[in-house]
């Protein structure tokens, strides 16, 4: 107990990971539940579009096992599971908007019978020709909102007309499944007086609770909702929970006993929401030496049919167009289309991948025009590197040591600096929505990133290689990355959180945040233990509860450890300031006197242990429970001028890919991925380190491998992991070096740590142009490559750059 | 019915539909509820169980895994991998230690496919945990684990199945349950190719279960009840793999895991394809006869075999007969097979040098075919003597591409002759468009592995699997 360094910092292995090795750790279906509990199932739209006008539910209740089963008419309060526009029945009253909409819920025995009763429906419908792709809702004018979102900065028609040069081109990206591996699944037990308590796998405790409230007819304080840990979420939890928390919850008020419900893998996939599937037009005005004079972007987001979350998903797609480079003159157009489809939603990124990825072919399509090196071209247009990078504030760390990449083979620098081109008088840069950008750092991210990669010398061996490779082809590629850091409703940046220290010195932690695997249990944790100098293990992790911390926001936008983490420093500190004050008033010195380090509280000469100087503080009557409270500061953002602060701070990374093709059939892998990625001074590099490797593989197989199929029906052709393919164990970069930016966050976060969940992500653009690059290799003319570039589209655009018309 | 077995080290008897699978039985009934169904039909590994008989121990998928395949084995769930006391096994270690766990859910699949890859000495890891899919890591830490572990001795507990099961196969303790039919479903464990022969004969109706990597599916997906079901797990001699000079002959009930052993020498090609089939939760339960018989357009063994001139072993009760591959192939869900006959084995020509095959799918690994082509070309004196190319996925069956093949014979062995035959591959097959690839995709990439194979018989680089950075 005498290591003097604090637990923020540490590379602690996941709290969780003893149980999960073993198989203890519990998910929904795991949970020990009372005897009699019955299991659901919905019973499922097979049409797109149009309207049920009977119903013959006799199979399925004379099905073996079936108890019940409920339609709309069934549901006494409201009939909604919608994160937002109250637009999402849990079952339909008569309208079907999509193959996969649930019309009735059986409630049986088990889940097995559920599942064959729910199959048993006769279900006749009135059926419309559905809508299912972006051009045809922009011929039906099928969107949300009443026209495009338009954001301007500059004179973008003048700028664009003025160009010396002009360059067009449109593309489509796949939308992509969550696969988490833990599907969704919920638990109702009934509590007396109609209480009613639920267990979710779920990012939104606090919306199942409301939700399931509205749905019971109750005050939210007569509903709470547990959440331990989800077996995965990636955004796929943040709203698409509710429909089976609210079935529990009405099932279990009809019959009086717990009610459980997981969708089958199948059911999963058909039902629930993906990432967006975007089109993005852009045209660019710029000069002969690369920089961009003018850009106007239109992107296309088939949202699906019903609201979710798909206007700050949108607006996050603009918010990203820009991505890392300053641009003067850009207008974004953005058409939010409405669609038979599942309706799209959250998923890591929230639209700032599709955005990005808009801007980042867009200059790809340019370095190939120009015959320019793809980073040169990048360099040209990146904004200027914020004006001293590492020490615009101190860290609050006391140890500065910088954060290993434990994976590296090469470590990053620790202190080298690499100076942009910027000036430190220039105006202020923006973006195309009036931010300033004061923290840029992909100057010297990029430096440091193309010397540890060996950029130019594998750039010139590939092409070597490639010219005595007839038949395969191997190309390399740069893409950096600029996410900004908040909720863009502003209101939704505030966190709460419950600390207890109990007079045998162990301490409870409890936060609005919830795990799914990123290890925010285990950073808040170690923030905690920070305050009170203690081991990490002196803490124990609790589940996320609506009766422990209330009104919470769903763990989402990177946010969990910004938030929570400053939320539970705030808690600890109050009861360290109570603690401090007892002590030095036992002892006869000043508060300020009193440390609590190592395990130990140093009270003027005096040395306790921290159980010690818990014990003496509860003998004392001092409180020893807070709770703490957070909000974002500085931000102010008004969504529709597009004009305001919507980001506390921006998460900066950058990304090297080497990946091979095979000319006659378009098979390709990734040989080898090089990231350097920001996370501010880490608060435990080993989890950060393990967000970017498994953010990159996930944003690769969102643009090679992961593809939906929809049929002419609107009927989800790729719904189970036989024919959705999300990579496996080989598709990783053999060779995968990721190394930590060791610099602290300018903004004053906790421990001047930066969120990491998403920003990562979008590293995998950089295997999508190494892709083009290859392409290219087998011929001169623009390949188009689209996305996902599957072996299928990866052989098109060999075709194509070999100048063949199709 | 009933089913004995070992489980975690202790007997356990289980009477339940004999269609059920270990997986729900595991986690519904026996309160263990460390295996995961991640997608219950074998395509994620998070319910993945270690299985020990007389050939072994493997790592099967326990979704897709009816009880009646593990009578008389010893299973163990990633429950029993962990010591006495809870002494963690190093491969649980090294996972906790170099952060191979995220959200924890996929972690249970992966512990037991490494530990029973430490216990075989196995360290292929990409191989390995082909079968495993993890949304949360990238597998970059998952395989430094496997790396770190596989240093460390074999825990002696991991070696006690084996050691009770004896050199006999089958644990003593479970008794010998043949056929039981309490339930409403009849099931029925022949223990010989004649016992089968003879049923099968009496009970034509009945659905024949080997691997049931594919049946599997049927309950666990199309929700199907199957009223009567033979078990061919007990048929020992249904699993022999005969090896003369010129042919191998595979037992239907033989492993792909096996198969592919088997011709890892002779035909490194096919097992290279089998490399690729499945996941190796999937080849150590599918069987080669399996693949055959259930007549799949898309199965990957039938090009090969066809391409190979492999010689399929039919039998009806005492009756037998014998035909090419190709010939047991009709059309889209017809094959030449009469009443309660049944695949008892195939013949393989191992003297093909000039033999190759091609997997073409979106995934590397553990996915199903878009094209599986396999060629197989005998040039004497520079010219043609004999072709036998086929394809998977390009018609409602397994096919041979008879156009292209009489273009090739007698020509001069060339790029020009390769590239003359290209169109006939259009003649052969019209393939469909569906999730996997369009059909123009399809018949492109056929072509494209055409000139593959001439490239790489002229000595060129045409894989991107051996590419290094």
């Amino acid at each position: 107990m005498n290591d003097l360094t604090p637990s923020a910092g540490q590379p602690l292995p996941h709290d969780s990971g003893a149980l999960h090795v073993t198989g203890q750790a519990r998910y929904i279906d795991d949970l020990p539940v009372p005897a009699g509990t019955l299991h659901l199932a919905f019973g499922l739209s097979t049409i797109a579009r149009g309207t049920v006008t009977a119903m013959d539910l006799t199979a399925v209740r004379a099905a073996p096992g079936v108890v019940a089963v409920l339609t709309a008419e069934d549901l006494p309060f409201a009939n909604d599971v919608s994160p937002s526009a109250h637009d999402e029945p849990l079952l339909t009253p008569g309208p079907v908007q999509y193959v996969g909409q649930a019309i009735f819920l059986v409630v049986a025995e088990s889940h097995l019978a559920a599942r064959k009763a729910a199959r048993l429906g006769k279900i006749t419908y009135a059926e419309e020709v559905p809508i299912l792709t972006i051009a045809e809702a922009l011929a039906a004018n099928s969107r949300f909102e009443e026209g495009p979102r338009i954001w301007i900065k500059g004179a973008v028609e003048a700028a664009l007309a003025g160009a010396p040069k002009r360059l067009s081109g449109r593309f489509a990206m796949g939308g992509q499944e969550h696969f988490y591996l833990e599907g969704q699944a919920a638990l109702a037990l009934p509590q007396e007086g109609g209480d009613m308590v639920i267990h979710s796998s779920t990012q939104h405790p606090t919306e199942v609770q409301h939700k399931v409230a509205e749905a019971l007819g109750l005050p939210m304080n007569a509903v709470r909702c547990e959440v331990r840990r989800m077996g995965g979420g990636f955004g796929g939890k943040e709203s698409q929970g509710n429909a089976l928390a609210v079935a529990c919850a009405v099932a279990s008020r009809a019959t009086g006993r717990a009610c459980k419900m997981r969708y089958d893998r199948d059911d999963d996939m058909v039902i629930t929401g993906k990432r967006h599937d975007f089109e993005i037009a852009y045209e660019v005005g710029y000069d002969p030496s690369g920089r961009v004079l003018a850009v106007d972007f239109t992107q296309y987001a088939r949202c699906g049919w019903s609201l979710d979350l798909s206007l700050p998903v949108a607006d996050r797609a603009m918010l990203h167009a820009d991505n890392a480079y300053l641009l003067d003159h850009v207008r974004i157009t953005s058409h939010r289309l409405k669609t038979n489809t599942a309706s799209a939603t959250a998923y890591r990124g929230f639209g700032g991948p599709q955005g990005m990825l808009g801007m980042e072919r867009m200059m790809d399509h340019l370095a190939h025009v120009l015959g320019m090196d793809p980073v040169e071209l990048r360099r040209v247009n990146f904004y200027r590197e914020a004006v001293d990078v590492g020490g615009g504030h101190s860290a609050l760390r006391a140890d500065s040591a910088p954060p290993e990449g434990i994976s590296a083979t090469k470590k990053t620098g620790t202190g080298q600096r690499f100076g942009g081109e910027f000036s430190p008088k220039a105006a202020a840069q923006t973006t195309p929505y009036g931010m300033e950008v004061t923290d840029f750092i992909l100057h010297g991210l990029t430096g440091k990133l193309l010397e540890s990669a060996d950029y130019a010398e594998r750039k010139s061996a590939i092409a070597a290689w490639n010219a005595g490779s007839p038949v395969l082809k191997r190309g390399i590629a740069f893409s950096p990355v600029k996410f900004g850091i908040s909720f863009t409703l502003t209101h939704l940046n505030q966190a709460g959180a419950l600390v207890h220290v109990y007079s045998d010195g162990s301490i409870h932690l409890n936060h609005g945040g919830t795990e799914m695997g990123q290890g925010l249990f285990l950073k808040v944790a170690q923030v905690a233990a920070s305050r009170f100098g203690v081991d990490a293990s002196v803490v124990k992790i609790t589940a996320t509860d609506t009766g422990k911390v209330p009104n919470t926001s769903a763990t989402a936008a990177s946010s969990g450890s910004d938030l929570n983490g400053m939320a539970a420093q705030v808690a600890c500190d109050a009861i360290r300031a109570r603690m401090a004050e007892c002590l030095a008033g036992l002892h006869q010195v000043k508060a300020a006197d009193v440390v609590f380090e190592g395990g130990e509280v140093r009270v003027g000469a005096e040395v306790m242990p921290f159980a010690k100087a818990a014990a003496v503080c509860y003998v004392n009557r001092v409180s020893l429970s807070a709770t703490g409270f957070y909000k974002t500061p500085d931000l102010s953002w008004d969504r529709i001028r597009g004009q305001g602060r919507p980001f506390y701070y921006f998460a900066y990374g950058a990304a090297v890919t080497e990946v091979v093709i095979d000319t006659l059939t378009g098979e390709n892998r990734i040989l080898r991925a090089d990231v350097i990625h920001d996370c501010g001074a880490s608060l435990n590099p080993a989890l950060d380190i393990g967000q970017i490797e498994g953010a990159y593989v996930q944003g690769a197989g969102w643009l090679t491998t992961e593809e939906l199929v929809w049929d002419g029906k609107g009927r989800l052709r790729t719904h189970a992991p036989s024919t959705y393919k999300i990579p496996a164990c080989s598709d990783r970069p053999e060779v995968f070096n990721v190394a930590l930016w060791d610099g602290a966050n300018r903004a004053e976060t906790v421990y001047r740590s930066k969120a990491v969940g998403e920003p990562p992500f979008m590293l995998g653009i950089s295997a999508f142009l190494a892709l083009r690059d290859a392409v290219s290799a087998a011929g001169a003319a623009w390949p188009d490559l689209q996305a996902p570039a599957t072996a299928e589209a990866v052989l098109a655009a060999v075709r194509r750059a070999r100048g063949a018309s199709a | 019915m009933d089913t004995a077995f070992l489980l975690n080290g202790e007997t356990v008897r289980v009477r339940a539909e004999p269609t059920r699978t270990l997986l729900d039985w595991l986690r519904e009934e026996r309160g263990l509820k460390g295996s995961k169904e991640g997608c219950n039909e074998g395509d994620c590994g998070a319910c993945t169980v270690m299985v020990t008989d007389a050939a072994g121990s493997r790592a099967l998928n326990a979704c897709i895994l009816m009880l009646p395949q593990v009578q008389g084995k010893a299973v163990r769930t990633v429950e029993g991998i962990a010591g006495p006391g809870g002494t963690l096994h190093p491969v649980q270690r090294a996972m906790v230690e170099k952060h191979g766990s995220q959200c924890g859910f996929c972690t249970p699949g992966f512990i037991v496919s490494m530990a029973v890859a430490h216990l075989n000495g196995q360290t292929d890891h990409d191989d390995r945990l082909a079968g495993n899919l993890c949304r949360c890591t990238g597998y970059a830490p998952i395989v430094r684990a496997a790396e770190a572990a596989a240093a460390e001795p074999v825990p002696e507990w991991m070696r006690t199945d084996g050691v009770a099961l004896g050199g006999g196969g089958l644990h003593p303790s479970c008794g010998d349950v043949r056929m039981v039919s309490e339930t409403h479903l009849d099931a029925f464990l022949p223990q010989s190719a004649d016992e089968l022969a003879a049923w099968y004969l009496a009970n034509p109706d009945a659905v024949l279960v080997a691997g049931a990597t594919d049946v599997g599916l049927w309950v666990t997906k199309q929700l199907r009840d199957l009223p009567k079901v033979a078990f061919l797990n007990g048929c020992a001699d249904l699993k022999g793999i005969e090896a003369g000079p010129e042919t191998i002959r595979f037992g239907a009930g033989v492993t792909m895991t096996d198969v592919g052993a088997a011709v890892a020498e002779s035909l490194p090609s096919y097992a290279e394809l089998i490399r690729r089939y499945g996941s190796v939760q999937v080849r150590n339960a599918a069987t080669i006869g399996g693949n055959i018989a259930n007549g799949s357009p898309i199965g990957d063994n039938p090009p090969a075999l066809m391409a190979l001139g492999a010689t399929l072993h039919l039998r009806q009760g005492d009756a037998r007969r014998e035909m090419p591959v190709e010939a047991f192939f009709l059309d889209y869900g017809k094959q030449d097979r009469k009443p309660g006959e049944f695949v008892e084995a195939v013949t393989v020509p191992c003297m093909a040098p000039a033999f190759r095959a091609y997997k073409l799918s979106k995934r590397f690994d553990q996915d199903i075919s878009a094209v599986c082509g396999a060629v197989n070309v005998t040039v004497n004196g520079g010219r043609v003597t004999s072709a036998r190319i086929a394809f998977g996925g390009m018609a409602g069956v397994p096919k041979r591409a008879a156009a292209v093949e009489s273009a090739l014979v007698g020509q001069a062995w060339s790029e020009a002759t390769m590239a003359a035959a290209l169109p006939a591959v259009a003649t052969d097959f019209a393939p469909l468009s569906d999730m996997r690839a369009s059909a123009a995709y399809r018949l492109e990439a056929a072509q494209g592995m055409l000139r593959r194979y001439f490239a790489e018989m002229a000595g060129q680089p045409v894989s991107v699997l051996k590419v290094r950075a």
